[in-house]
């Protein structure tokens, strides 16, 4: 296998269980991200998404295991690997417009300050912030506001890899949708390879290239990787009335409620867990394949 | 009444109680005599007062308005004017405050930062903290021999404290998502401590800064009494050994309003500080 713009390489995570023994969140877990993709992981609470995330990201450090980008093993935090988290994480007390040019300035410290600004301005107005909001306190925002600012702030330092981690989760399912927009909108206008977690399977379809299928933990692993064989650009509305939706998202439904437990829990010691990819593509061209579900040899 | 707004309705009440408590207190003192209308004998032997009594509060309002006319006259070591013995004061809290903030809050960032570190000194804060900052005089004058640098000294390891305690404090709870931010920008230590842990712990260090403000300023009168010289704290004792109770009774209503005013400065900048999560 050609080794991708991202590789994650038998990574294992590890925690000492309290009792003197070992709880092993995910073992010899390895995939890869090409470069430009926007791949997201979906598993269930407790299979080790947000600790693969952490790792990514550089905040914590795997049992062992490596994570390659552009070739070169990463190690620690990096302005090359942007983070969106969760609780969107702006600094209070800044102003929305602050937020972000103290990112941008510390990701081009050769800049002049008119610079930073107009930059960090044209990435918020990307997310469809302008004119007095972003003179506001986060305090002063609603929740999906803050989520925008915290996207602008990841997309306007333009980073190698884009962490997403969960970041409509807090948020009620009408701003969601919107945001979700905005953040398709931001993305397809580049070439950001970005890795995203979820819980939300029709969000998932709407925004990936590829999905990781995590079983459950303990022991979880990536069990598959399903591409997404819907045609960009893609809206909300349209994409249910393409063939493979359903059959993509039953799929999905099906792994998460059946599958990802009965995949889980065994150690299998040695042997290196690579997804087996998922292909599913009911359209004409790809009509006679049968079975609809096909496995892709890597 | 019902029209008025709550703030008015609370002002009325604070004027109408400041006037009920000063009538009270005019009309609760006898009236005395003056000297001219006291006998000879009266005058020998003191019979005609019935004692050295509290002076009205028209005698204070007197003397505060030709004190506060003429703030800053100078008639000798024994006679200067409030606003010179409230500026030494000023001055020694200042001098004792600014140095203790000094040494306080990048040690209280260390103990914040550093589990060892906060664990190493623990014992000696906890042992060091409830000593009455009066209690380190003695040594204090013995060690240094000027009463000046020792007044600044017991200010300085009373003002210490929950500047120490509070930025350490402060500095420890700053929300990892914060300084995750900061990691994944790729500050520096100084640059995060800077532009994340310090704004970040900044209301908990000012909440801290002013506690100390309102001890450094509790402690110097006592201080002051005991060194002397000059100083608010030297002029109540001074008054007192004078028997001047009417400037005594003005000298703690000026170190009440000081005292306020030092507050409200540090109110100010806790307001500044402050941001809403």
């Amino acid at each position: 296998m050609a080794s991708s713009f991202l590789s994650i390489e038998r990574l294992t995570q590890r925690y000492p269980d309290g009792k003197g023994g070992e709880f092993t969140v995910f073992e010899n877990a390895s995939f890869g991200i090409e470069k430009g993709e926007f791949v997201c992981i979906l598993g269930h609470s407790g299979c080790g998404k947000s600790t693969i995330m952490n790792i990514l990201a550089g905040l914590s450090d795997p049992t062992s295991g490596v994570i390659k980008m552009d070739g070169q093993a990463i190690s620690g935090p990096s302005l090359d690997r942007g983070v969106v988290f969760q609780n969107y994480s702006l600094l209070p007390w800044l102003t929305t417009l602050k937020n972000v040019t103290f990112g941008v300035a510390a990701r081009f410290p050769q800049w002049t300050k008119q610079q930073v600004t107009d930059h960090s301005i044209a990435f918020l107005e990307k997310v469809g912030l302008t004119g007095d909001a972003i003179y506001r306190k986060p305090s002063q925002l609603s929740g999906g506001m803050r989520q925008r600012v915290s996207i602008a702030r990841a997309f306007a330092n333009e980073p190698k890899l884009l962490l997403l981690d969960e970041p409509f989760g807090a948020l009620d399912a009408l701003t969601r949708g919107t945001i979700q927009d905005e953040l398709i909108k931001v993305w397809s206008g580049t070439d950001q390879t970005v890795f995203m977690i979820t819980h939300d399977i029709d969000e998932a379809i709407l925004l990936a290239d590829r999905i990781l299928l995590m079983t459950n933990g303990p022991n979880a692993r990536v069990a598959e990787s399903v591409e997404i064989t819907l045609p960009r650009p893609r809206t909300r509305t349209t994409i249910v009335e393409h063939p493979n939706y359903y059959a993509i998202r039953n799929h999905l439904v099906q792994f998460l409620g059946e599958r990802s437990v009965l995949l889980a829990g065994e150690s299998v010691g040695d042997e290196t867990h690579r997804p087996e990819t998922v292909r599913i593509d009911k359209t004409e061209g790809a009509a006679d394949a049968e079975p609809l579900l096909r496995a892709v040899p890597k | 009444m019902e029209t008025l707004s709550e703030n008015k309705k609370a002002a009325l009440l604070s004027v109408l109680l400041l006037l009920v408590g000063l009538f009270v207190w005019e009309m609760s003192i006898p009236a005395q005599k003056t000297v001219e209308a006291l006998t000879e004998y009266e005058r020998l032997t003191g019979t005609g007062q019935p004692k050295a009594g509290v002076p009205p509060p028209s005698q204070v309002v007197a003397k505060a308005w030709e004190q506060l006319s003429n703030p800053f006259y100078d008639a000798g070591p024994n006679d200067k004017g409030i606003g010179i013995q409230i500026g030494y004061s000023i001055y020694r809290v200042l001098v004792g405050y600014l140095l203790a903030a000094l040494i306080a809050i990048p040690l209280g960032f260390l103990i914040g930062m550093s589990r060892v570190a906060h664990k190493a000194l623990n014992p000696f804060i906890q042992v060091l903290r409830p000593i009455s900052p009066l209690a380190w005089m003695p040594l204090a004058l013995f060690v240094i021999q000027d009463s000046e640098a020792s007044a600044i000294f017991v200010i300085f390891i009373c003002s210490i404290w929950p500047m120490l305690i509070n930025t350490a404090f402060g500095v420890a709870g700053v929300r990892e998502d914060w300084v995750n931010v900061a990691r994944t920008h790729e500050l520096g230590p100084l640059k995060t401590a800077f532009t994340v842990i310090l704004p970040a712990a900044a209301p908990t260090i000012v909440t801290g800064m002013r506690i100390s403000i309102g001890i450094a300023w509790l402690v110097i009168v006592a201080a002051e009494m005991l060194v002397g010289g000059t100083g608010i704290g030297y002029y109540v004792w001074n008054e007192w050994n004078n028997l001047d109770l009417t400037s005594v009774i003005f000298s703690i209503l000026m170190i009440g309003v000081v005292g306020m005013l030092l507050d409200a400065a540090l109110g100010l900048l806790q307001r500044r500080v402050a941001y809403v999560e």
